[in-house]
Parts: structure tokens; sequence; C-alpha cells
């Protein structure tokens, strides 16, 4: 009978019914699709417009193509300088943010001292406050010592909060650390500093390096806490929070997109030598 | 290295000291900078003194409730939202993602990579009066044409959400991760039909990533001001706006410290009811 009624109605409802089935087990995979289109539609939207050739200032409405943000990327006043004091600070911050932290990681995770549990939780606070909390109480800091704030205060800022993140991506690298190593080359007659440079930081070097990495992110992205101590100090977010107000010109989408694509390239080759390291070992 | 030596106790004390100095000098000693600061009394014009202004901490509360009351609510909607959207998509991608696992996760993080202005920005692109969303809905009929996103409530929440997703998805993504397949497949063949082998096995185990998750987007997303500024109008200022421009506009210190201890007071607070309600329920569940 519904073989009948199937033959009888065409392919429309054959296809439909099909459809259904298809849908129903699938349904898990259609959502994941439409959840991921939902995460990439708005870098899909800042890549666009960095290709958009806006009438108005305000970059928000599709007008066509142009090349011309990209060839004159370094066209708008201020936008590059802004770009490079990122940098900078970024640099600066990362760098040290990941020689205290791992200085850190490495006595949490290898000795046992009186006050571990303690120094953990304060570890663990600063990245538990809200940023606008770190950053208005380092502005009081600095408005009650009469320290002018700018770069330096910037760089301050930005150690500050790395600190904690190098510490805890270090000290996950860290816990799966077979110590037998270490404890053979002191066999060997290596002492101890020998042995920190030539065992111990060759091994956790792929954690540090990505804790730098992600310090080195962290900082470059950071608005909140930067806009409350930089003076008239102006870093990448702060120039776009600025230029947002009366329109912000296209140029920043091609900044935009050349941070992502760095980023993405970074986050690939980590991903890709990873595999190859875990392919290696067997 | 001679005195290191007789004295090996000392050695994490010192690997520890240069970094945790730096937390106390910039982050726990403002902390008490920001205490004194919000204990002041004065105005700007005559400048501040201190003289334990309990005061400013009831005006806090009494002229911004509203905003506090909202950020909350924002805040709140955001993480569920963020957790019902991300729960079943990291469900596919640690049961079913196989060995591309790592490209989806990074297409989890991948707003990431894109400056938080930016990405918050391209909201305002997609939202726009003008923009694709609202010209198709209007063209279908779905919506009026004075009806807007744009400096609505729906634009700041939707903002926040998609902010701090990551924040949500990768906790989660974690715990269901770790999962053992064979408590499921042993729920089954104890004839759990397959949404009781979910709400009673892989639920409860995902709960600690539920709960990390809910933290690490709920904190940042009350003290947030970037979204309701730029997505939102002035009906949807939260109480970062408040402090923002209580500290860096209005130069009133002693307000803005002021509420910055209400705002992590009220934080605290909720953070501690929803461990105890997840804890119980760990207990009897």
């Amino acid at each position: 009978m519904s073989v009948a009624v199937e033959t009888l109605g065409g392919g429309r409802p054959g296809a439909l019914t099909r459809l259904i089935r298809f849908a129903r087990h699938h349904v898990l995979t259609v959502y994941a699709l439409l959840a991921f289109a939902y995460l990439l539609v708005p870098i899909a939207i800042v890549v666009l417009f960095s290709f958009n050739d806006p009438k108005s200032r305000f970059n928000y409405v599709w007008e066509g193509f142009t090349l011309d943000n990209w060839r004159h990327w370094d066209a708008y006043p201020g936008l590059t300088d802004a770009m490079k004091i990122s940098l900078e600070v970024a640099a600066i911050s990362s760098a040290v943010a990941t020689a205290l932290g791992t200085l850190i990681a490495l006595a949490l995770v290898r000795y046992g001292f009186r006050g571990r549990g303690a120094t953990n939780l304060f570890i663990f606070l600063p990245m538990s406050t809200p940023e606008i909390v770190l950053g208005a109480s380092l502005l009081a800091l600095f408005l009650n010592l009469q320290f002018a704030t700018g770069f330096l205060t910037i760089v301050i800022a930005h150690i500050m909060f790395n600190v904690s993140y190098v510490v805890v991506t270090v000290k996950a690298r860290l816990v799966g650390f077979d110590r037998h190593l270490e404890e053979a080359a002191m066999d060997l007659g290596a002492n101890e500093w020998t042995t920190f440079r030539k065992v111990t930081l060759p091994l956790i070097a792929p954690g540090i390096l990505a804790a730098a990495l992600l310090a080195f992110a962290l900082s470059v992205d950071d608005f909140v806490i930067t806009f409350f101590n930089s003076g008239s100090t102006t870093t990448f977010p702060i120039f776009v929070w600025t230029a947002a107000a009366r329109g912000a010109p296209p140029q920043v989408n091609v900044m935009g997109t050349m941070i992502f694509v760095v980023a993405l390239s970074l986050m690939a080759v980590n991903i890709l030598l990873q595999r190859r390291r875990e392919g290696r070992t067997p | 290295m001679a005195f290191l030596h007789r004295h090996r106790w000392l050695t994490p004390y010192l690997l520890l000291a240069p970094g945790l100095a730096w937390l106390a000098v910039f982050f726990a000693i403002p902390l008490g900078f920001l205490a004194y600061q919000s204990l002041q009394e004065g105005t700007f014009e005559f400048g501040y003194s201190f003289g334990w202004a309990w005061g400013n901490y009831w005006d806090a509360i009494d002229l911004y409730h509203k905003q506090l009351v909202r950020s909350f609510v924002y805040a709140g909607l955001a993480t569920v939202i963020a957790l019902v959207v991300s729960y079943p998509l990291v469900y596919w991608i640690a049961f079913r993602g196989g060995r591309w696992k790592n490209l989806f996760l990074l297409a989890i993080v991948a707003p990431f990579f894109v400056t938080y202005l930016i990405r918050t920005l391209a909201w305002q692109t997609i939202l726009a009066d003008h923009g694709v969303v609202l010209d198709v809905m209007r063209t279908i009929g779905l919506v009026g044409d004075d009806f807007r996103f744009l400096q609505t409530s729906t634009a700041v929440v939707a903002g926040i959400t998609y902010n701090f997703f990551p924040f949500m998805a990768l906790p989660l993504y974690v715990s269901l991760e770790q999962i053992d397949h064979r408590l499921i497949e042993a729920a089954q063949d104890l004839y759990a039909s397959r949404l009781q082998a979910f709400l009673r096995v892989t639920l409860p185990l995902s709960l600690p990533g539920i709960f990390a998750g809910t933290l690490l987007t709920f904190i940042p997303a009350a003290g947030d001001f970037i979204n309701a500024q730029l997505l939102g109008s002035p009906d949807q200022r939260m109480i970062g706006n408040v402090i923002q421009s209580k500290f860096l506009e209005l130069i009133d210190y002693p307000a803005a410290a002021a509420l910055s201890f209400v705002l992590t007071a009220a934080i605290l607070a909720a953070v501690a009811v929803y461990a105890r309600a997840l804890g119980t329920e760990k207990l009897t569940g």
C-alpha cells in the first residue's frame, strides 16, 4: 500500500521523505555545520569588507570591490603607528611574562614547598578578576604614585595579566614530564644547571613557545586594561575604538585580516608539527 | 652555586620570587589602592581625600543597581545561550570528529584570531539597519520597516555571546573528549535509551566542563562594556560602561572604585551560589 502511494505520488514525495530521513540521521552534523557558519561568518565579513569601497566614512554597506585598501594599507594616518606600538608592547611583555611565568611553573611542578597551594590560588586570581577591575586598580596605583601612564605602564600591565596564562600553559606541559631523564643526567655527573640547560629546557621548550605565542596574542588583542593605562599612547585596539566612533576605515579590516591570517598560520603550523612529532614516536 | 647547594629548600622560592613580586606589585597592591580610592570623599574640582566614605558604596548600589542587574541578566543570557549552542557542536566534534578534531577546534577558536573590537564591529555590520540580515527579513515580511537590531538588548547579548563563545566551548570539549565511550555503551547494553544514556552518563560526566565554561564566560561578560558601547544605546548600558566613564571621562574615582568592588563582590556571590547549586546536584544526582 505504502509502496503504491509512493509510486503514485511520483518523485517529489520520495525525495522529500529521503531528505527527512537524511536529516534525521544527520541532524547533529547539519547542526554542527550551521554552528560553524555562525562562528565563521563574522570573520568572513571582516575579510570581505577589507575589499569594500565605501562611499561614506562608514564601512557598513557593501558598495563594490576594490583592492585599494590593501594597496594603501598604510595610508590611514595613525593606523600603522598604533600597530607598531602594539607589536612592540607584545614583544616586550610576552618575553618578560614568559620568563617570569616559566620560573613559577617550574617551582610549582618540580618542588614541594610550603605555600604551594596559596601560590596556585594567587596565580589563578588575576585570570578570574574582570578585566575592567584589573585595569581600574592598576590605574589607581599609577594615579596615587603620580606615575604618568603611557607606553611603559601598558607594558607593565600586559606583563601582569600574561604571567598567569604563561604559568598555566607551561605547567600543563611540565606535568607530563619524565623526571627520570633529569636524574639520569645527574647520575652521569651533570650539575643542576647543566641538567636544566641540556635536558629540562629542550624538553619543555615547546610549552614555553606556546606560552609565549599565547602571551603575544593576548597582548596584541587587549583593549580594556590597556585603555585604562595607556595615557595618550595609542595601541591598535585603542585606535580601532577611537575610529569606531567616527566610522572605522576599511584599512582596519585589512589589519584585522592580516592578524587573523598570521595567527591562523602559526596555529596550523603548530598542529602540523605536533602531528609530525606524534608520528615519529611510535 | 655552592650557597644554593647548601640551601636547596630555597630554590623554589627563588624561582617564584620575580614573578610573584610582579603580581604582588601590579595586581594585589593596586587592588589595595582601588579600595583606598573607593573610600575617598570630595569632588574633582577640589580633589579627593581619604575619609572612610562608605557612602560611596551605598551610592553605587543605589544609583546603578539597574545597570548592575542588567549586566548580570545579559551575562547570564549570553552564558546560557553559549552553553546551549556550543554543547551539541562540541559533542559532535568529540564523538564524530574523527581525525579532523583539531581542525574543527581551530574553527571554534578562529574568532579569537580576529581582534576583539574588530569582530564586534563585524556584528555591527551584520546587524546594521541596511545590512544583509535585516534586508532579507524585511523582504520576506518577517519584520516591519522600522524594526532594528542595533541599539537593542538583542544585539548586545548576541555580541557578548559570540565574543565569549570559545570560553564556553573549549572546556566543554575537554570534558566531553575525556569521556570513556565504553560507559555509554554499557548504559545502552543495560537497556538505557539514547536519551537516558545521555542524561544519566554523558551529561553528568560533562558537568566539570559546564562549570568551567560557565565561569569563564560569565565573569568577563559581566564586566564587559565594549558590546554595550558598540552594539547598544544608553538604554543598554552595563556596569562596565558606568565604571569606564566614571573613571576615564568624569574623573569620579571614588564612585568608579566603589562600583568595581560592588561588581567583583556580586560576581563572587553569583559564582558561590552557582558552585553550591551544581555541587549539591552532583551529590544528589
